[in-house]
């Protein structure tokens, strides 16, 4: 690296969609780092598809170019830009990946551009595992014994040698994808199959049973200078991933001669590899060390266990957790700046060559989403399955784990809420790593097992279960004796008990337990974090919550502040869009001299950096902790409308307090979330809607549906993403469902409606003032309804739809707005069929769809809420767009073992991008691209068309992939039919007969992408059909899989018009201009 | 399970504060200098750091206690030194291979009160504002407040017999002024013998001539310590090379002609950036002083600085092999970065 030089233009590499294994932290790292390289004045561009983060915001990188990150794409954007510098290490391993494809390909090169921070051979060295472990080696760095394999005969041979049980890594793949624990042979193979089926190499190595998960992210710059910023500690030992895994930070149970041990070890790793940057370690550490093999005693025994040379979902992690902008540093870094020079941009008062001393413990929870899969594994190991995480702080272990278990969904109040049938069940989720284990080492603690023998069955360390112990010792006691004196309150808020909870335990509501807290005078206090433990006096706005203190660190701000809530963790159905709307919404307030007191609980975010508002509480989103923190601060009122679901279910509560709410009242909101209200509304303004009804009973289900005809929609009310919803196309299968769902949500009835077939779907987007619309935008679903909205493919402007229907959509929302007296943000989703428009479901809140039609309009619409609520908005005035923007969804099936990657009235998606396009199809071709590996190169497809309509109406995007020059494979009855009209293919044996069938053909990855259809209301959640394993080796071999006829014509009419060469290569400005 | 048995116990500061607390140690009432110390790890080897001697310690890290005490050999010395200890949440139930006994067991043996206070971060900003406090723990008896920086606190923990540690043909005598167990371990690792004399033992009366000498750390006032300070002078007049630790640094400084002074709350911590002065380099390292170096002797120059307040973290003579750090290079607790002053220093000595 060239360090005295003066770069003009970077490219910066982002991470595309979110992902299981990759998801908002890059968002938040990829932000850090332009706003370093903008106070430097360099001009930065920026890849990134995805449109919902708040990096590819107008204002942020001077060129945004929405395109698949791939090697095709930056280097038709490198030649363009011309940039002089490039970063790799800020959007993932997909950034990574294609950094290193385009310099071995010797395209960075070619047109000059130096890669900036850590040296790209060093990189190349930690991606693969066997030179790596040669490399640590040989500077007397521990690494697991272990060999790789490129066959499953040498993977084998590898394991016996080193005996089992083994580990078994995919090489440079996301999160841990496709690795797992092989106890014999067939284990073994199962696993090295998987893995080499994504991967041309696989590790074997030694598996550390109950050893210790350790991680240190550490910071070098080009003097070789080095800090450690923070070790962490996972709660769960070594084999269940860490993105999967509790983790504490600082370490816990390690002593001096560990920690600065690990240190040491860290230190001489990224000094060997010369990092300039940022940099994480993770180790594997024995609780009880062997001898040597001198037989004197060994303090510290340990090996290594991954190293990434980038910024990752840990070292977000760890900024957030210690107030340290890692991000910022390493970008600065980069451009060849020494630790000494950047300030403490927390302290200000002091550099960032130092590693900050908490006093403070953080625990953070992963969110899984799995019983949102259908058949998807319960059991969670060394591969990532989690969607998204929260962070939580506290003073001691107990206060700050109970916080994060209340953030995690939202439904729990605490560990000791764990909603086992019996014991044996408890004992069940005891005996296997799951999202449900901690609550079964709760119950069993509870119920008196002795730690030692849940240490022996788990490998949880001893010191954390005691404080599990402690925890549900003190709800014992509150279950023996319920007399709430100030002392009693007092060590059970110490502890991490939530009002609500004590209420349950003692028999009385939130509110109640609330009122004699603060008749008592408990109070949590408030601290800061200011990396230094105090020992600098720092004016810093990051806060959170504790009864561990007698003091506040900060005044309230009065009422010149107001608050805006955050999403909370991400998982299926709010995602990365939400936090675009809070952060959006949040820089809006400076427009009217607010001051933002920002909470929320996510570390992934960009909502919960140091410089985004004026206040921030890492915090969670409950009633309690947001009217304790409301209270304290004497604001003027709270934001709920922009931070999706979460926020916006504490309407009616906060408002019962009194609290301002800025937007639309909480009784007008309820009526758009309570179905009976929301019914009622429509019948008043006359607006129509699928048929529905509430139901306490089978026989009264019955009658309805007797009446109005199957298919029908069952789902309970307050519906989040889809969760229990399900369409049912016969009596048996609503028997089934209604079991199920009614247990789901008992305190709300189950309902079913009528399910209108082959309709289509709009997305109405808008802010209004006083009830009258100032802005707004339309959207169309390529797929029909039946497709959940989080999962479908959506374009702007509408392409099929026609002015009479956009303005009869148009009508309706100003019906509703008025009615509703609406301010701010809402969304209404529209069926539309036969010219009719249905009303299906009205969000008085920021939707998913903000940024994208935020971005695609080029108007802000948070912006335009906030204005909104100072009564400032001015009417938008619509102008024609000169451009399409088309979103897609990504998927992360292949993450989850046995989880069917169809599409369905679910949302099953973890993320999103979109492309803008000079029309519909180019638009359309690029998005897909960009949540998918489509190879240009092949000239193959599958085809396995369900059902005789499918068939047909696919009729002619078949005969167009003849044209195009494909080979078509065909499974039987398609391939019968398609002979019959003329079109030749291949006809291809079933999964389930002998090779070559499907699933060899797939795995064979010759064909260039699939598309399944299955037959209308057949029963889509059987594993051992033929469409499901098709299906699934398709996502498992990453191969674009097609499960919805009208996105699979689409896609093949785009394909028919466009060839790679001919995508245009414009940026966001571009494409406004 | 978490032992709940604690006795009631008040902390008095001089300023006329009083903090209520849960004394989960000894019931004695002691009185010292009340300061804080930011390190996350390593409470086994801070607490037995004889630079503590007199000091009540208040740990900024909340949860202490959880990995227990190991056995002596691990410490850094063969007692706890601190007068009292004040903690936020004390872990009684601790879990490690090494441990040998919990926090309060050991408090309760060697007959100190180790108090549990839920904001320390209050009482640390106050000692931050108003700087390092006198104070006192009351269990039961009043007893008065004390200064120990008025005592020869050097003489109180320095060892009263030479003894030597290691094996080796070079002979490298270690001043013990208090001095942490790992320095003479860091330098007998490399193949010297080291000889640890009381405080005030004149090293060129020795029956051997020593081939370098090491000024330990240690508790106080540098200034209390006039017998190591003339003791050095002779040193310095022979060539004898010197490298100074901590108060080493403050002795070697204070002999050479050198003037010290006392910082407002001390650096108590594990996390302390310095530069080498004229390099880009910077290391993180172990502090445990109230004192400082104010200005530096005629044919010294500045060696280290101290990143964050730019106080002097070293010094060393333009031609001589004498020097000295502010800081620790042996750790135990703390980051090793530093640990090739050693080297250095025994490359200078002409004796590796």
């Amino acid at each position: 690296m060239n360090t005295n030089k003066k770069y003009k233009k970077i490219i910066v590499l982002g991470s595309g969609a979110l992902k299981i294994g990759e998801a908002g932290e890059f968002d938040y790292s990829g932000s850090q780092a332009i706003k370093a390289l903008k106070e430097e004045k360099i001009k930065v561009v920026l890849v990134n598809p995805n449109i919902a983060t708040f990096q590819t915001s107008k204002n942020l990188a001077d060129e945004v170019y929405f395109l698949p990150v791939n090697p095709y794409f930056v280097e038709k954007i490198i030649k363009k830009e011309k940039p002089d510098g490039i970063m790799l290490s800020f959007g993932g391993q997909t950034a990574l990946n294609c950094g290193l494809a385009l310099e071995k390909k010797g395209i960075l090169k070619k047109y000059k551009v130096e890669v900036l921070g850590s040296p790209v051979l060093s990189i190349e060295l930690t991606e693969d595992r066997e030179k790596f472990a040669r490399h640590l080696d040989k500077i007397g760095i521990p690494v697991p014994p272990s060999k790789s394999a490129v066959t499953l005969k040498e993977a084998k041979i590898s394991a016996e040698t080193i005996g089992f049980p083994v580990m078994i890594r995919a090489a440079f793949a996301l999160g841990g994808q496709k690795s797992g624990v092989a106890h014999n042979q067939k284990e073994l193979e199962e696993i090295v199959q998987g893995a080499l089926a994504i991967s041309p190499q696989v590790l074997i190595e030694k598996y550390l049973h109950h050893f210790k998960e350790i991680e240190y992210e550490v910071v070098r710059d080009k003097h070789g200078n080095v800090v450690t910023v923070c070790n962490m500690e996972n709660l769960d030992p070594l084999g269940i991933h860490t993105g999967d895994s509790i983790v504490v930070a600082p370490s816990q149970t390690l002593n001096n001669e560990e920690y600065h041990g690990l240190r040491e070890a860290s230190r001489k790793i990224v000094d060997s590899l010369k990092i300039v940057g940022e940099c994480n370690v993770q180790y594997a550490l024995n609780p009880n060390p062997t001898k040597n093999p001198d037989g004197s005693i060994r303090r510290l025994e340990y090996y290594v266990i991954e190293v990434n040379a980038r910024l990752s979902r840990s070292s977000a992690l760890a900024s957030k957790a210690t107030g340290y902008p890692l991000a910022y540093v390493a970008a600065k870094l980069a451009l060849g700046k020494g630790m000494v020079e950047i300030e403490n941009k927390i302290t200000k008062k002091t550099k960032s060559f130092f590693e900050p001393a908490l006093d403070y413990i953080v625990v953070k929870m992963p969110r899984w989403d799995l019983d949102k899969f259908k058949n998807a594994e319960e059991k969670i190991g060394s591969a990532m399955k989690s969607v998204g995480e929260v962070m939580s702080i506290g003073r001691t272990f107990e206060e700050a784990f109970q916080k994060a278990i209340r953030m995690q969904t939202g439904q729990k109040e605490s560990v000791t809420d764990n909603g086992f049938k019996n014991e044996m069940e408890m004992k069940k989720f005891l005996s296997f790593p799951s999202p449900r284990r901690i609550f079964a080492v709760a119950s069993a603690l509870q119920k008196g097992m002795s730690a030692e023998k849940i240490h022996s069955i788990t490998g949880i360390d001893m010191w954390f279960l005691e404080r599990i112990a402690n925890i549900t010792n003190t709800e014992n006691k509150l279950i023996k004796n319920k007399k709430l004196t100030k002392e009693n309150l007092l060590l059970l808020k110490e502890n991490g008990f939530s009002d609500k909870k004590i209420g349950q335990v003692v028999g009385k509501t939130e509110f109640e337990i609330r009122k004699t807290r603060k008749k008592l005078g408990i109070f949590p206090s408030i601290f800061a974090i200011d990396t230094l433990a105090g020992e600098f006096p720092a004016q810093t706005n990051y806060l959170y919550l504790t009864y561990h203190g007698n003091h506040n660190d900060v005044e309230s701000i009065g009422k010149e502040g107001i608050v805006v809530l955050g999403s909370g963790p991400y998982h299926i159905g709010s995602s990365v869009e939400f936090d675009w709307s809070c952060v959006h919404a949040t820089l809006a307030l400076k427009k009217y001299n607010k001051k933002s007191i920002v909470i929320n609980c996510n570390p992934e975010t960009v909502s919960t950096d140091y410089d985004m508002s004026d206040r921030l509480y890492f915090e969670n989103l409950s009633f309690e902790t947001v009217a304790d923190i409301f209270e304290f601060e004497k604001a003027e009122g709270l934001i709920i409308s922009v931070g999706g679901q979460r926020p916006n279910n504490l309407a009616k509560k906060l408002s019962k307090e009194k609290f301002k709410l800025f937007g639309t009242e909480a009784e007008n909101i309820d009526r758009a979330e309570d179905r009976n209200l929301f019914s009622a509304l429509l019948d008043k303004l006359k607006i129509d809607q699928p048929e529905w009804q509430s139901f306490n009973s089978m026989k009264e289900a019955m009658t309805f549906v007797d009446k109005v005809g199957f298919p029908v929609l069952v789902r309970p009310s307050y519906v989040l993403s889809g969760s229990a919803m399900r369409v049912c196309y016969g009596t048996k299968e609503l028997k089934d469902f209604v079991g199920k769902a009614s247990v789901l949500s008992p305190e709300y009835p189950v309902t079913i409606s009528k399910y209108i077939e082959n309709a289509k779907e709009l997305e109405f987007d808008a802010v209004a003032q006083n009830g009258e619309l100032v802005v707004y935008g339309i959207s169309e679903h390529i797929e029909n309804a039946g497709v959940h909205s989080g999962d479908a493919t959506i374009v702007y402007p509408t392409q099929r739809v026609y002015a009479s229907t956009e303005y009869q959509l148009r009508e309706t929302a100003k019906k509703i707005a008025s009615e509703l007296k609406i301010a701010g943000p809402f969304n209404i989703q529209f069926l539309f069929k036969d010219n009719k428009p249905y009303v299906i479901e009205v969000n008085v809140r920021a939707s998913r769809t903000f940024p994208f039609l935020s971005k695609a309009m080029n108007v802000d619409f948070p912006e335009m809420a906030i204005d909104s609520f100072f009564g400032k908005a001015k009417k938008h005035k619509f102008i024609y767009p000169k451009s399409v923007l088309v979103k897609s969804s990504q998927f992360s099936f292949s993450r989850l073992l046995g989880a069917d990657p169809i599409l369905r009235v679910e949302m099953s998606s973890t993320g999103e991008v979109a492309c803008f396009g000079k029309d519909y199809d180019e638009a359309l071709l690029k998005s897909i691209m960009s949540a998918n590996f489509l190879d240009f190169n092949k000239k193959s497809v599958l085809l396995s068309l369900g059902g005789d309509l499918n068939k047909v109406k696919f009729l002619e995007s078949a005969q167009t992939l003849l044209d195009l020059g494909y080979t078509i494979f065909a499974t039987d009855g398609t391939a019968d039919f398609l002979k019959k009209e003329n079109i030749e293919c291949k006809t291809i044996k079933k999964a389930k007969e002998t090779t070559p069938n499907t699933i060899s053909l797939i795995e064979s990855k010759e064909v260039a992408f699939v598309i399944n259809l299955s037959l209308e209301g057949s029963p889509k959640n059987l594993n051992n059909t033929d469409g499901f394993r098709i299906r699934r080796a398709t996502v498992d071999n990453q191969i674009p899989l097609f499960t919805d006829l009208h996105l699979a014509r689409a896609f093949i009419k785009a394909l028919a018009k466009y060839d790679i060469d001919d995508l245009e290569i414009k940026s966001y400005k571009e494409y406004l201009d | 399970m978490q032992n709940n048995k604690f006795t009631k116990a008040k902390l008095y500061l001089k300023n006329g504060e009083t903090l209520e607390a849960k004394n989960f140690g000894s019931i004695k009432s002691v009185a010292g200098e009340v300061v804080f110390a930011t390190g996350m790890t390593g409470y086994p080897e801070a607490l037995t750091d004889p630079s503590f001697k007199g000091q009540i310690l208040v740990f900024t890290y909340p949860i202490i206690g959880s990995y227990g005490v190991p056995k002596k050999e691990f410490w850094e010395s063969d007692k706890i030194q601190v007068s009292g200890l004040i903690v936020s949440q004390y872990i009684d139930t601790p879990s490690h291979h090494e441990n040998a006994s919990t926090l309060a067991q050991w408090f309760k043996k060697e007959n100190i009160p180790l108090l549990e206070i839920k904001d320390t971060r209050l009482l640390t900003q106050k000692l931050r504002d108003k700087g390092a406090m006198l104070g006192k723990i009351i269990c039961k008896k009043d007893i008065p407040y004390q200064d120990p920086n008025k005592e020869n606190l050097v003489a109180e923990v320095s060892t009263k017999k030479i003894f030597s540690v290691g094996t080796g043909k070079k002979n490298i005598v270690l001043i013990d002024c208090g001095t942490k167990k790992n320095i003479a371990e860091s330098v007998a690792k490399r193949g010297v013998k080291v000889t640890v004399v009381p405080w005030d033992t004149d090293p060129t009366s020795l029956s051997f001539t020593p081939d370098a000498v090491i000024i330990s750390n240690g508790p106080g006032d540098p200034t209390k310590a006039t017998a190591t300070i003339k003791n050095v002078k002779k040193l310095l007049q022979k060539h004898i090379p010197i490298l100074g630790i901590c108060l080493g640094n403050q002795i070697l400084n204070l002999a050479s002609g050198g003037k010290t002074y006392k910082l407002k709350f001390g650096h108590r911590s594990q996390n302390q950036p310095v530069l080498e002065v004229g390099t880009d380099k910077c290391y993180l390292t172990t502090q445990n002083h109230g004192f400082a170096v104010g200005t530096i002797p005629k044919n010294f120059k500045e060696w280290f600085r101290n990143a964050n307040d730019d106080t002097n973290e070293g010094i060393i003579h333009q031609s001589l092999p004498f020097m000295s750090v502010q800081f620790h290079p042996e750790s135990t607790p703390g980051p090793t970065d530093t640990d090739w002053i050693f080297d250095y220093f025994l490359k200078r000595a002409n004796i590796l």
